[in-house]
């Protein structure tokens, strides 16, 4: 190696040097104007972009939950309204000593290890920053206790929510039925804007029906929020639109009768105003008390309601399938009258049986040795059966079925709640669909006497009674009277008619008199247990038989397989001002009851029920 | 080792002069360079003050660092470059131990170990050698011939790779990646071939599928989300997504000081440190961006102007690689907050919150003072 090569050159090292230098400034310039070239394409170009995605970050929308209309009896009496209660909750966040403040959150309010056991779970299931309730339903002095001590709990707080209370409780459950927490499958119904905030939905009943209406509109707030959502500020609000007040026709005092005068029994009574359709009462007994399914009911008080003997989650009043029993007798003779069948003049031996020219097989009158001579009008009073027996084969089943159809039996009368069945009138079409036998003149005749396979509920036989009241001009039955709009504005409903029963007069008056002797002749299969009245009234009594028995004192027979008895009446018989459906299972009283029902109604209120409703 | 003489000077005459020299020289500060970096220490505090949600203590805690740092500074301009030529292997050695002393420590604690505790006193070894491999390098090749030889680069070679081994094990990605970066540049300047630094280059890009298997799994995540920010956007993907729409949403000028809606709602994440720029960004717009360049471009030309005024190689090589280095750690952390390069964990210098890494960024400055203000005069 020659030394010069080792030897340095300065002038050459800075040269080099120099020239890295420059290099290197001008990479930094040219790497700089890179940076400034990102950032004018960021900040100028796709500015407008990236500032929308920063406003949707930091503002979201908040819902606020519409206040649900209050439900009116027919004068203005409250049956369902929104009562605040007041839950204690924690925000997570903002409580340093977790274990600590549970423990010295117990002298001030009482919680249970259950309720800590379940406040531990939702802590896992919430954001830091969201209420976790811990206790709900605080007493009021527990709510006093707590605010008067609430400086030493910060990051708890206490909530109060609007919940839905039915005063009337049990009274009233057949017809307005409940609210309850949304679940999964209404989830997946529901407008879920509109949903948002609300956490309570109608169930069955009126609150489900008129779920739209009661519900009204829900509100936002768009509120600045940050990266962990807590709120900042509130920059717009949209107040929500509270739903419709609904105004009912039933009666509560009538309803409370109705439910008083069944206590002890099982059965269902319907009252309608023959005018209207107005439902002046819908009751079903035994019941329960709606204000337990509102928020959550516990599962071993829903088993002991559902595996119930009585069944009082029943709604019978219009899902109960009855016999017709002897009430079809009215109905039969109006068409028999009517269809040349027979006049009111005609007459008939009844040696206590009846039996077909073809076959062998006897029917029975409930009068061993039968009532002797008897007309239409003797028939209908006394509830002679062998002249059914007769008229109903001499009919046949066609005219039977068209003269039920045209009074709303086997098929829904339309109401107002939705849940009702629709009876049944048989045909034989549905004999052969759904028995997969042909209809036999034997059925014909048991239908006569409303034993055969014709099925009524509570609420219909209430609306054929308003039919004949009507002299059948008469409205589908419904419970809104009226709805009032946020504006005050009250929009009255208007009744539906069922389509006309246009018969002579002459046989409206011959069948309806003919009831009137019902309750009012000693003769009168009604007369003992419906009583002297201070008013007219028309009607008609109807066992239907659970259990065949020859001989047997019914003490002897077990109660549930004694007969169930059946009442319609309407009053007055001019002017008629309330038709009454009863259903008694395994007693005899169902007229003794319907006297009251209507006593109530047009004795001890009769000031009352005139007037237009209190609103 | 004895420093040669100085460039322009005639080794005949002996003329060396003491007199006319101004106040800064005699208090070895650089005027133009002190006065740059206040300003951007004055910007940083600005928009740290916005980015810490006004917090007075973080803010004062910040000032105390900075004002040791400035001191720090002005110490370590006070030593001749005579003095930090020889000290370079020793300070390198030193810093090297260190750093393996961490590795092993980390080993026995399993997880990462970057901090090293010395009595109330904690500092990261791998800051140490951000200053230590260029004064290392421009030692070495102080009586070297430029360009230097290929054997020399190896030994160069041989110099960077441990330390940056080390810190990529901890594993501290970014910080490997500006050790990397500093060596590199001292070689760039010594005039290493081109032909050699475009061989280098594939050689890594060579090396990256190596890298990969080795990478952690959150440093792999990283490269990913860098890759396509939208296909985790709650994930890693969030912090870039953020930090462009916080930049964009700034507009020409910005929301304005303090309204800053990305970093005070927190929907940006750490926007005190790594992701400041992006505060500033939104802040103070594209023109606050732009100002922000200029004062960082008038440190670095000071610097590379000083480097050129150098009397030696040590002095022209470790200013100018500490200038560089400098633009580098500013050019890759802007660089990851607009989303053109991966997230690697870099600070924003003398404007992100913390510590070592301003306390060495500054004394890198001291060394450039002490290059600029201990120089001999010539007489014309």
């Amino acid at each position: 190696m020659a030394k010069r090569l080792t030897f340095k050159d300065h002038r050459e090292d800075i040269k080099i040097f120099k020239r890295r230098v420059i290099i290197a400034a001008i990479a930094v310039i040219g790497l700089t104007g890179m940076l400034i070239f990102r950032l004018d394409f960021l900040q100028i170009n796709q500015h407008h972009q990236y500032r929308t995605l920063s406003k949707q970050n930091q503002v979201t929308l908040l819902p606020i939950p519409p206040k649900r209309g209050l439900i009116y009896d027919r004068n203005g009496r409250l049956l369902a309204e929104n009562l605040p209660i007041y839950n204690l909750e924690m925000i997570p966040d903002r409580v340093q000593h977790l274990d600590e403040t549970l423990a010295s959150l117990k002298s001030i309010v009482k919680i249970t290890p259950s309720e800590i056991e379940r406040f531990r779970k939702a802590l896992k299931q919430h954001r830091k920053f969201e209420t976790v309730p811990l206790k709900v339903k605080l007493t009021e002095e527990e709510v006093a206790r707590f605010y008067v001590n609430q400086h030493n709990y910060p990051g708890m707080l206490i909530n109060t929510l609007l919940m839905r209370h039915y005063p009337q409780g049990e009274n009233t459950v057949d017809a307005l039925g409940y609210v309850g927490r949304i679940n999964e499958d209404e989830l997946k119904t529901i407008n879920k804007a509109n949903y948002a905030a609300t956490h309570f939905i109608g169930k069955i009943g009126i609150e489900k029906f008129y779920e739209k209406r009661l519900h009204g509109t829900a509100g936002y707030q768009q509120v600045e929020t940050d990266a962990s959502g807590r709120i900042i500020r509130v920059l717009e609000k949209t107040p929500p639109i509270p739903g419709d007040n609904l105004y009912l026709t039933i009666d509560i005092n009538l309803q409370q009768a109705a439910k008083r005068s069944l206590a002890d029994h099982r059965g269902a009574v319907v009252a309608i105003d023959p005018k209207n359709g107005d439902v002046l009462a819908l009751v079903s007994h035994p019941g329960y008390d709606p204000n337990l399914f509102v928020q959550g009911i516990p599962t071993k008080t829903y088993q002991a309601l559902q595996f119930n003997l009585v069944s009082p989650l029943f709604n019978s009043a219009i899902r109960g399938h009855y016999s017709l029993g002897s009430n079809i007798k009215t109905f039969l003779a109006l068409q028999g009258l009517n269809s040349g069948t027979i006049t009111t003049h005609t007459r008939i031996q009844d040696p206590g049986w009846f039996k077909l020219p073809t076959a062998n097989h006897i029917y029975h009158d409930w009068k061993k040795n039968g009532h002797g001579r008897v007309g239409i009008r003797r028939a209908i009073i006394i509830s002679c059966d062998t002249f059914f027996y007769r008229l109903a084969s001499k009919m046949g089943i066609r005219r039977i079925d068209s003269i039920m159809n045209q009074f709303g039996f086997g098929q829904a009368t339309e109401l107002d709640i939705g849940e009702e069945l629709p009876g049944l009138v048989p045909t034989p079409e549905w004999k052969r669909a759904s028995q997969g036998e042909s209809w036999y003149t034997g059925d014909t005749v048991l239908s006569g006497i409303g034993q055969g396979y014709m099925l009524s509920t509570p609420l219909q036989l209430a609306v054929g009674a308003a039919g004949i009241a009507m002299r059948g001009q008469f409205y589908h039955p419904h419970l809104l009277l009226q709805h009032q709009s946020p504006d005050q504005k009250q929009h009255p409903f208007t009744p539906v008619p069922y389509n006309p029963i246009n018969l002579p007069e002459k046989y409206w008056n011959t069948v309806i008199d003919a009831m009137q002797q019902v309750v009012g002749s000693p003769m009168g299969t009604a007369y003992r247990r419906f009583g002297h009245a201070p008013f007219s009234a028309a009607g008609k009594t109807g066992t239907a038989q659970l259990f065949r028995y020859r001989n047997l004192p019914k003490s002897k027979i077990p109660e549930r397989l004694r007969d169930n008895t059946l009442f319609i009446v309407f009053a007055p018989v001019q002017k008629p001002k309330i038709a009454v459906g009863v259903v008694l299972e395994n007693n005899n009283n169902a007229p003794v009851i319907a006297r009251k029902v209507i006593d109530a109604y047009l004795v001890e209120k009769k000031d009352e029920t005139d007037k237009p409703p209190v609103l | 080792m004895r420093p040669t003489n100085p460039p322009y000077s005639n080794p005949y005459s002996n003329s060396y002069h003491r007199q006319n020299r101004g106040l800064f020289q005699r208090l070895h500060i650089d005027p133009g360079l002190l006065i740059s970096l206040l300003i951007l220490a004055a910007a940083g505090l600005t928009v740290l003050y916005s980015a810490a949600n006004e917090d007075h203590t973080l803010i004062i805690r910040q000032i105390i660092r900075l004002g040791i740092a400035f001191l720090v500074m002005l110490g370590f301009a006070q030593i001749s470059p005579n003095h930090w030529q020889r000290w370079s292997p020793y300070i390198f050695i030193i810093g090297l131990t260190l750093l393996i002393a961490v590795g092993i420590m980390g080993v026995v604690g399993k997880g990462a170990q970057r901090w090293l505790h010395i009595g109330f006193l904690r500092f990261q070894p791998s800051e140490i050698m951000k200053l230590a491999i260029p004064m290392m390098l421009a030692s070495y090749l102080q009586d070297r011939v430029l360009p230097p030889k290929i054997w020399h680069l190896v030994v160069c070679i041989a110099i960077i790779l441990p330390p940056v081994l080390l810190t990529a094990k901890q594993p501290d990605l970014g910080t490997a990646l500006m050790l990397a970066c500093s060596g590199a540049c001292v070689l760039l300047l010594a005039g290493m071939s081109w032909k050699l630094i475009v061989g280098l280059t594939l050689a890594v890009m060579g090396s990256i599928p190596v890298l990969w298997t080795h990478m952690h799994n959150y440093q792999q995540q990283r490269v990913l989300t860098f890759l396509s920010p939208e296909r985790d956007p709650l994930g890693h993907g969030y912090h870039i997504i953020q930090s462009k729409i916080a930049i964009g949403s700034g507009g020409m000028f910005g929301k304005g000081w303090l309204n800053g809606t990305q970093s005070h709602l927190n929907f940006l994440p750490e926007h005190a440190t790594d992701f400041i720029f992006a505060v500033a960004g939104e802040e103070f717009g594209l023109m606050g961006g732009i100002v922000l360049l200029i004062i960082y471009l008038q440190v670095i030309f000071r610097g590379l102007y000083i480097s050129n005024q150098a009397q030696d190689t040590y002095g022209r090589l470790l200013a100018g690689s500490l200038s560089l280095t400098f633009f580098f750690s500013i050019f890759i952390n802007i660089g990851m907050v607009i989303g053109v390069l991966p997230v690697v964990g870099l600070p924003l210098p003398l404007v992100s919150y913390g510590g070592t890494s301003m306390v060495t960024t500054l004394a890198g400055f001291g060394l450039i003072m002490s290059i600029q203000t201990h120089r001999k005069l010539v007489p014309k």
